[in-house]
């Protein structure tokens, strides 16, 4: 029994998401392998390395993997997949771009962004925004899995793997990476963030959100994120979103301003550990899931907050 | 450039959903069902590369019951040319409608398929993806602008961190976010006219698609609820409960 976990890493650094995944991937059972593909693939496999209950770490590097292609990772991990019965990856949007192409080339069903392993062929996940929670029993024989990070502890560091080195697939012709425009920030990212200053529409424009949400989010180390409704009026990059197709977080602490709280947005969000909600109207749906509500106006409240811790 | 556009008919993302007693799953009776949100922004971006002389003919099919008919009409209406409707009453997962599509582009050959990224029901998030690989062919997830560049297809992605752009070859499949378009609301003439347009009827058997599911579903529960907190009376009161609690 072996298991394979796909690394996460940007930047040259491992994202902490693949330690969450490799403690889910050890619930599976079985010997736990960390591919590390892709540029700077060489100066992670190290730290990949250290993780607790890794048994080895596959290096891939090469032109064709720079950017983890949903095409190279299939034809990198297809073959791979011979000796090992369940792949498990984030559901980041680098997992979620390429976890049913391997699924589909091994004809397997894939489990997407589950919370919990019940058992090998057993899973638990969200369905409909995380109104209902599903359980749900697979009769493939390998398993294709993509975990949310919020929903398993970090493994520890206190591993020491050996690395072996894996050649990166042929060049295909038929996708090439263009480029990207990243969203430079020094704050926490968002999905491994303790805590998040989240800002919705009633700000009312991208100068007000920087104005009001930004200071709070400074004093308190915090992450930066936004309601849909506040990304897609431009207050915020489409990177801040918080919800049902956005970041799905689970920070300590959590303050929603001016946030009214629809279904998809309290999905991404209501694992939160505590929840401020700041809004003027009563009624809103936030402060049903708010620890503490303050209904005040929030180019008020949140200055005064500012100043006061 | 012809487009083929996949629909979901899914419960309306307005209504709240309520767990059966039972466990077996979510209660459909009697629940508005709509169109799949992400699905209608991929068939309006069909239709806007129909009206920008992009593509020539956009194909709507759909998977699903009878009533599936009403989510393809609504394509139509928006202005899609014609339907496909493969009907089944079956659960079918992701994997087995990726296996579906795959015989409808043999048969159609499009040059793009523009789907949802997800459906808001399942969640799952995987059809688009499985489909270019059964199809061996590239392709262009989370799509926020979609460029025709000569005769590949230029893909802005939203992916974690900020945006990424690539380029794919044609025959490609491309998945929709949710800021790649704002869809319309369909006119009365037009719906008037797409009762006119042609739906053509399948079964998965008529593709020869084994549909059985991979997965049983053990039990459907409601989620952990949060217990209701207290409302402070100002920003004092809220301070004094953050450090109480030690969250600050």
């Amino acid at each position: 029994m072996a298991v394979l976990v796909i690394a996460e890493h940007a930047h040259g650094a491992l994202s902490d998401a693949t330690h969450k995944v490799v403690t889910a991937a050890s619930k599976f059972g079985g010997d736990v392998d960390v591919l590390v593909a892709g540029e700077n693939a060489g100066a992670v496999a190290p730290a990949a390395a250290k993780i607790s209950g890794v048994r080895k770490v596959l290096k891939a590097e090469g032109e064709t993997l720079r950017k983890q292609t949903a095409e190279a990772m299939e034809a990198l991990v297809v073959p791979l997949m011979a000796g090992y019965d369940a792949v498990f990856i984030a559901a980041t949007t680098t997992g979620k771009n390429i976890a049913p192409r391997i699924a589909a080339k091994l004809d397997v069903m894939q489990l997407s962004e589950i919370v919990e392993v019940v058992d090998q062929s057993t899973f638990v996940r969200p369905i409909y925004a995380g109104n209902a929670i599903m359980t749900v029993k697979s009769s493939d024989a390998k398993k294709v899995i993509t975990v949310r990070g919020t929903a398993f502890p970090a493994a520890g560091n206190d591993g020491s793997a050996s690395v072996e080195d894996l050649a990166a697939p042929a060049a295909q012709s038929k996708s090439e990476f263009v480029s990207e425009e990243m969203v430079k920030s020094d704050r926490p990212e968002l999905t491994a963030a303790k805590r998040i200053v989240s800002g919705g529409r009633a700000l009312g424009s991208s100068d007000k959100f920087k104005e009001v949400i930004i200071p709070l989010a400074d004093k308190l180390g915090a992450a930066v994120g936004a309601s849909r409704a506040a990304v897609d009026a431009g207050y915020a990059p489409n990177d801040y979103q918080v919800g049902q197709t956005g970041k799905i977080v689970a920070p300590e602490l959590y303050i929603a301003v001016g946030i009214s709280g629809a279904i998809q947005h309290l999905a991404g969000m209501k694992d939160s550990k505590i929840i401020v909600a700041i809004n003027k109207d009563e009624e809103a749906p936030i402060f049903q899931v708010a620890d503490y509500g303050l209904v005040a106006d929030l180019f008020v409240a949140v200055p005064e907050l500012t100043k006061a811790i | 450039m012809k487009v083929l556009v996949p629909v979901k008919r899914v419960i309306d993302y307005n209504v709240k959903v309520r767990v059966k007693p039972d466990q077996t799953g979510v209660d459909l009776a009697n629940v508005k069902m709509s169109m799949n949100p992400f699905d209608e922004i991929s068939v309006e971006e069909a239709v806007r590369m129909k009206e920008a002389g992009i593509a020539t003919e956009v194909v709507v099919v759909s998977i699903g019951p009878q009533q599936a008919q009403e989510t393809i009409r609504t394509a139509l209406a928006m202005g899609a040319d014609r339907g496909i409707l493969i009907k089944t009453d079956a659960m079918v997962e992701p994997l087995a409608v990726a296996k579906l599509l795959a015989k409808v582009v043999a048969d159609e050959k499009p040059d793009l398929v523009l789907l949802g990224k997800q459906a808001i029901d399942d969640d799952s998030n995987q059809t688009g993806q499985m489909l270019a690989a059964l199809l061996d062919w590239p392709q262009g997830t989370f799509a926020y602008k979609i460029e025709k560049d000569g005769d590949a297809l230029k893909v802005t992605r939203e992916v974690d961190g900020g945006l990424q752009t690539v380029k794919l070859q044609t025959p490609a499949v491309v998945t929709v976010d949710l800021r790649l378009n704002e869809p319309r609301y369909a006119s009365l003439p037009n719906i008037m006219k797409a009762k006119k347009k042609e739906i053509s009827e399948k079964s998965p058997a008529d593709y020869g698609v084994d549909i059985t599911p991979r997965l049983t579903v053990v039990k459907v529960t409601e989620p952990a609820a949060r217990s209701g907190g207290v409302k402070v009376e100002d920003v004092a009161a809220l301070v004094a409960k953050l450090k109480t609690a030690g969250a600050v």
